[in-house]
């Protein structure tokens, strides 16, 4: 049975009303609803933009074919509700991969655009939607429109992390990546402090394709900003026989945890031991993509270990010459004495944003995870905005359930432009709180 | 080539698989199984732009080719054409898998004589003619795999869904007397009983914990073409619910509002 909520489970989702859809050829007229409508696809998007409460959610998933594969160029055409997962399992055997992927596989097309995110090469690639060379759009009017840098171009720059809300992704063609097979040479280097990092990034992405560091966000004073440095390259280790694809573990009901057990004594002991999992100071070996891309994959429904409230993902990115901040940040965390579960670092590169509202842009960004623990997390939140906003950075809206509309329109400041190609009928949670339009969640 | 071995399983090498039903969703993803493997696939459907594009996703997935044939399979007059069609194509068959059918409004089945009738028609009688064209190139060619979606419905008479019960019902029976026909020839007959789905079918329907994902019944229904099973209900499940259902006695299952 499928749950309409979004990864963090907070906010609860309340009463949409679902729609699914399984054909290209008969999507229902979407003005003829009497309430505004959102596409829905994997719900992997952690706060409130895949939500549409009291509205209409279409479910993509079961517009899930391939159209086209051409196998010599590496370009792929495909309804917007294919997953990730489905692509890789694909292309890979093909010698094929995904130009750009996020932490996890189990996206659908139509949201790792309308979220237009990036993942560990994004100092090379850029985003996912640098990649897509066009895209079918379905207006709640009816009209489909066809739209690409060539045509329609304004409308293509707009859906391109435009949260769904410019018409119902139909389907989008997008070029993939040329690999020697399934294999990932990989490195994990321990540093100790910010500094070490910062070096460790700008040498690391002159040679390496993927680079992302795990931070000990628990640890303050000696140990603040240790951590582990992830970096690797397609290897050029022809495909062997793996053992088999990862099978969707999200599939799982999973069960909700009990709310303690995700505690600072827990996180605590995880953060040391992973810490001090590897052996040496740099470790070096070839593993198989999908452990080295989507380590979190394998654990059905993690989300679920955070209970029945959910938890908050926050992640911003400022300026590199602004990421004194940082240090401020995991301060702030220390002191709060709230427990951050989880935190990536990872420098993003110059390429300009394929999107309106893309929210890579050049710097440094930090993604933080938080078990909702009422007004203490939101609290810290606010924290975090103050030294953000000083710093001239940005929320990710993929992540974001409570950002305010200020902080959005600040943000984003081509929200107005993108506005002139919203379409009237879409909407979301998201989108009537950072304009303004609806009531505010607590 | 083309041949199935003694025990009537599909050769993987050479699958030429009919699909009647083929833009149904448990259809669809079946035949992605099938793709990836390579078979060659006839795809029978109402819907010729749903077909083409079942018949562009089973291509990219690997399925070495595949043919489309538009046909409204409640008439059965067209059924003879359809499969001598579809076993030249390529030379004979290795597989087919019977999986179109509908969900008929019972209270419209209850007022409606013509309705009753085209439920049983669509759900029974077109399938069971299919059957026969089927089994009779299947017998010649002394090889091969017949697949037919029943459905759990059709183990007992509930007063919610009695008449797309009888037809899955008759269907259940229908199967059991073929099967025993086709034995001697080395052709297997299949009866898949799925339980709830959630597919296309039953979007309107309040779904509980008890629905299973269509591609996790597609991937049974795949398993079990290749292997040699007569009868299977899916999700598992669903064989010790419904050993329970019909056990109920009546008096009880009277009072149960099923």
């Amino acid at each position: 049975m499928r749950r309409y909520e979004s990864w963090g489970r907070y906010p609860k989702s309340k009463g949409a009303e679902i729609v699914p859809l399984y054909w290209i050829s008969e999507v229902p007229r979407l003005s003829k609803f009497p309430s505004p409508v959102l596409a829905h696809g994997k719900g992997s998007s952690y706060g409130d933009v895949c939500l549409n409460d009291s509205g209409i959610l279409l479910d993509t998933l079961g517009m899930n074919r391939f159209i086209r594969f051409n196998r010599e160029t590496g370009t792929l055409l495909c309804e917007s509700g294919v997953t990730l997962e489905a692509i890789l399992n694909l292309v890979v055997p093909a010698g094929w991969f995904l130009p750009v992927t996020p932490g996890t596989q189990f996206v659908t097309v139509g949201g790792a655009i309308a979220n237009d995110v990036h993942g560990k090469n994004h100092h090379r690639a850029g985003t996912f939607g640098c990649h897509v060379t066009s895209m079918g759009l379905l207006r709640s009017d009816g009209e489909a429109i066809v739209c690409s840098p060539g045509e329609n171009a304004g409308l293509f720059r707009a859906t391109i992390g435009g949260l769904g809300l410019t018409g119902l992704i139909l389907w989008a063609e997008f070029r993939l990546k040329s690999v020697a097979g399934p294999w990932i040479d990989s490195e994990q280097i321990r540093f100790r402090r910010l500094e070490e990092f910062y070096e460790l990034a700008a040498d690391s992405d002159k040679n390496n394709e993927y680079t992302v560091a795990w931070i000990d966000c628990i640890s303050g004073g000696e140990k603040l900003g240790r951590g582990i440095f992830f970096r690797g390259n397609h290897s050029p280790r022809a495909a062997e026989q793996r053992n088999g694809a990862a099978r969707d573990s999200r599939k799982g009901e999973g069960f909700d945890a009990p709310e303690a057990m995700i505690n600072r004594l827990s996180v605590r002991a995880f953060n040391s031991a992973y810490f001090h999992r590897q052996f040496h100071d740099f470790e070096k070996r070839t593993v198989d993509f999908v452990p080295f891309f989507y380590p979190l994959d394998r654990v059905a429904m993690w989300n679920r270990f955070y209970g029945k409230r959910g938890f908050l993902q926050y992640q911003f990115v400022v300026p590199q010459e602004r990421r004194g901040m940082i240090a401020e940040i995991l301060q702030l965390i220390s002191r709060s004495r709230l427990v951050c579960s989880l935190a990536v670092l990872k420098v993003f590169g110059e390429a300009a944003a394929a999107g309106m509202l893309s929210f890579p842009r050049p710097g440094v960004t930090l993604a933080l995870d938080f078990p909702m623990q009422g007004q203490a997390t939101h609290d810290l939140c606010e924290q975090f905005d103050r030294v953000v906003r000083a710093n001239d950075g940005s929320v990710y809206p993929a992540k974001d359930a409570r950002m305010s509309a200020a902080d959005f329109q600040a943000y984003f400041p081509n929200w107005r432009e993108f506005k002139r190609f919203q379409d009237p009928q879409f909407s979301s949670n998201l989108w009537r709180r950072v304009t303004g339009t609806g009531q505010s969640i607590g | 080539m083309a041949k199935g071995d003694r025990n009537g399983t599909i050769d993987r090498m050479t699958r030429r698989v009919i699909i009647l039903g083929a833009t149904s969703l448990i259809a669809q993803e079946t035949a992605r199984y099938f793709a990836a493997e390579h078979a060659r696939l006839f795809l029978v459907g109402r819907n010729p732009a749903k077909l083409e594009s079942v018949a562009a996703d089973l291509k990219v997935r690997g399925a070495e080719a595949v043919q489309i044939c538009v046909a409204d399979l409640a008439d059965a007059s067209g059924h003879p054409a359809i499969v001598s069609q579809a076993a030249a194509e390529w030379g004979g068959l290795d597989a087919a898998l019977i999986a179109h059918g509908t969900l008929p409004d019972q209270s419209i089945c209850e007022q409606n004589a013509s309705a009753l009738k085209d439920a049983i028609e669509t759900n029974f009688v077109s399938v069971a003619s299919l059957l026969i064209d089927l089994a009779n190139v299947f017998e010649k060619q002394r090889a091969g795999v017949l697949a037919v979606i029943g459905s759990v419905a059709g183990d007992r008479g509930r007063r919610s869904n009695y008449v797309y019960g009888s037809a899955k019902a008759a269907i259940d029976v229908f199967v059991a007397g073929l099967r025993l026909r086709l034995a001697p020839s080395g052709v297997r007959v299949v009866l898949i009983k799925p339980g709830w789905v959630d597919t296309p079918m039953t979007a309107h329907l309040k779904k509980n914990f008890l629905y299973a994902p269509a591609d996790q019944v597609g991937s049974s229904i795949y398993r079990l073409m290749l292997a040699p099973r007569s009868v299977a209900y899916l999700p598992w499940y669903w064989r010790w619910i419904m050993l329970v259902i019909r056990r109920i006695p009546e008096p009880i299952f009277a009072k149960l509002n099923l």
